[in-house]
């Protein structure tokens, strides 16, 4: 697989001259096909889906994938896989609910310190990672669990349930939520604030990704981790720098959660973790590391935010929701294939 | 091909004597070369005879068990291979330590990028190091139409030779390639050899790692000949001629008596046979 995908991508360049190959040879193009395609399908199939209203409820719903599969994405291409990602957008809104409901601490405090958890429990994934040399598979399938377990066991032993609510009665949590949950309306539609998050984090990780040290960095520790090392790079600082990268994300998705909807459920997040790596793909990313791009990613998620809330929309029985999904994902995937071979000089 | 007479011959590295013991196994023994300014220093070897060993000493991932190196007349010892490339003793390995799917001028400059403004706008100045990539691969007579294309469309001799053009830029006086034309054919082997040779030209010390003497014998001012750990031979190139170093390399009554087995197993008339007499004759 890995020889394929390098030859894929190895046949590309020598056309690059040519400006109109030059753009379908990008990671992104294919997703950007993709999110065309089904963006057109749902406009024509329902009449709601392209009115204001309408989009300002799919670009809600991509825009918190948007964040977590930009981050997942860089995480990729540097080679490494985090499936504790969704459980961790629970777990640091939850420490924010526990800390200033259970024991009366100021919102701000408990927002900081919960990233500060987020981002150590980041660099631990990568220490072990790297440490170790085991697969960030299983590493992060272990920290996945163990964060589920303490999500729900420690919210039940406080609260007695398996949630928290009550927190829009916490003080200053009026100062705190426009930051992560207010929303504005323009002519009928609701657009909150998550969007601009998904729009700056993507911005930012682009630039990072093409235009920094950091970058080159991630795309060479991905793509050949012993060559990195043997010119210099900072290997382990730079894969921990993505694993905290990851969490930190995850610790914004967290409180965009929380501060929409004032409450959080113990089980927030858990199963996610597939749909950031399914976005991440779609959007160019290579499973076996060292290329990818962030605006790829962010439109995988446009993508999955889309047929999300186009099923809702076409009202289709939901029951079927996940295997349309599931479905529609392949054949995006495939069409990102299909366009990345086409552009790879005339490939069959 | 045939190199230009430096007017002084600078020594930059000197071997002394150096060997190499892992426990009570000797691995290298009693090994002494010089490496000049503007010359290219052949190893040769068979697989085993300690070439990697040597290597690993000269580019500072081993210490010697005894003897030392002297750089510039001065006794030195690398603590790691960086230590060495800081001391201007490049290595560029069999894999290149290149990442196949990044353009050209990014690897060119990975580790090293060079950046222009500060704090959060630091960023890499891109324009610059493509044009400084281009114009060092065209200074070793390498025309890339294209340092945006990822180093893995290139054919192993044009990546050999980024990875050679990429440590002279970075200050190396010392080259040291290991098996650099091993895994390529013909035609290839002779495009990296004439890089050898423009690396030298520049002013290099180029130490030539290879098992092959037809490779090592056009390019090379000195050889340096090992064989199961020890040195059998440092030759400059007035004092040997090819079929010597052949003949060298593979024992010649090894290569004598290999011609009568096979005399007696194809016939005298087989051309192969008559090809390692000719070599025989040439040798004596």
């Amino acid at each position: 697989m890995t020889t394929t995908d390098i030859m894929t991508i190895a046949l590309r360049p020598r056309v690059e001259r040519r400006p109109i190959r030059r753009v379908l040879a990008r990671p992104e193009t294919g997703a950007f096909v993709a999110a065309l395609a089904v963006l057109v399908f749902f406009s024509i199939y329902t009449n709601t889906f392209l009115t204001l209203p309408g989009a300002g409820v799919w670009l809600e719903s991509a825009s918190t994938f948007g964040i977590m599969a930009v981050a997942v994405a860089l995480l990729m291409i540097g080679g490494e896989f985090d499936l504790s990602a969704g459980v961790m957008t629970g777990f640091t809104a939850l420490i924010v609910g526990i800390l200033t409901t259970q024991f009366g601490l100021n919102i701000w405090v408990a927002a900081v310190i919960s990233l500060i958890v987020a981002l150590a429990i980041g660099a631990l994934n990568g220490y072990v990672v790297m440490r170790t040399g085991l697969p960030s598979f299983i590493v992060t399938l272990g920290t996945f669990f163990v964060l589920a377990g303490a999500d729900l066991a420690v919210t039940k032993l406080l609260t007695g349930q398996v949630s928290i609510q009550g927190m829009a009665k916490v003080p200053n949590y009026d100062s705190i939520q426009p930051l992560f949950g207010s929303s504005i309306t323009i002519g009928g539609g609701v657009f909150y604030v998550s969007v601009v998050w998904w729009i700056v984090v993507t911005a930012i990780a682009t630039w990072v990704l093409l235009r920094t040290r950091a970058g080159n960095w991630i795309f060479a520790v991905g793509g050949a981790l012993n060559s990195s090392r043997q010119v210099g790079v900072p290997v382990m600082k730079t894969k921990i720098g993505l694993f905290m990268t990851t969490a930190g994300a995850a610790w914004l998705v967290g409180m965009i959660s929380l501060f929409r909807t004032s409450t959080v459920q113990a089980n927030t997040g858990v199963g996610q973790e597939f749909i950031y790596i399914i976005c991440a793909v779609v959007g160019g990313c290579l499973l076996t590391g060292g290329y990818g791009s962030a605006v790829g990613a962010a439109l995988g998620a446009l993508i999955y935010g889309m047929v999300f809330q186009g099923i809702t929309f076409a009202q289709w029985d939901t029951n079927w929701l996940r295997t349309v999904l599931g479905a529609m994902l392949l054949l995006a995937v495939f069409l990102n294939h299909w366009v990345r071979r086409r552009a790879s000089g005339g490939a069959q | 091909m045939t190199s230009t007479e430096p007017k002084t011959r600078i020594t930059i590295l000197e071997v002394n004597n150096i060997g190499k013991s892992y426990g009570a196994v000797n691995a290298l023994a009693g090994i002494s070369t010089v490496v000049n300014a503007g010359q290219v220093t052949c190893v040769l070897g068979d697989n085993g005879a300690g070439k990697s060993t040597f290597i690993k000493i000269l580019a500072g991932a081993h210490t010697p068990s005894e003897g030392q190196l002297l750089l510039d007349g001065e006794p030195v010892t690398f603590s790691s291979p960086r230590a060495a490339l800081d001391r201007g003793i490049a290595t560029v390995y069999q894999d290149l330590a290149v990442v196949p799917l990044m353009p050209v001028w990014r690897n060119f400059f990975l580790g090293s990028e060079l950046t222009r403004g500060s704090g959060p706008f630091r960023r890499l100045d891109v324009k610059e190091m493509k044009r400084i990539t281009l114009t060092e691969l065209l200074n070793m007579g390498i025309d890339l139409r294209d340092v945006d294309q990822p180093i893995g469309t290139l054919s192993g001799g044009e990546r050999q030779c980024v990875a050679i053009a990429r440590a002279v830029y970075f200050g190396a006086r010392v080259l040291i390639l290991d098996e650099p034309t091993a895994a390529l054919g013909v035609k290839q082997s002779g495009v990296v050899l004439r890089y050898i040779a423009r690396a030298r030209d520049r002013g290099l010390g180029v130490v030539f790692i290879t098992h092959n003497p037809h490779h090592a014998f056009p390019v090379g001012d000195r050889f340096l000949l090992l064989n199961r750990g020890e040195s059998i031979g440092d030759f400059e190139k007035s004092k040997i001629t090819l079929g010597e170093l052949t003949s060298l390399m593979a024992g010649g009554a090894e290569l004598d008596s290999l011609t009568h087995e096979l005399e007696r197993e194809l016939g005298a008339d087989s051309p192969l046979v008559k090809e390692l007499e000719a070599e025989n004759q040439q040798a004596e």
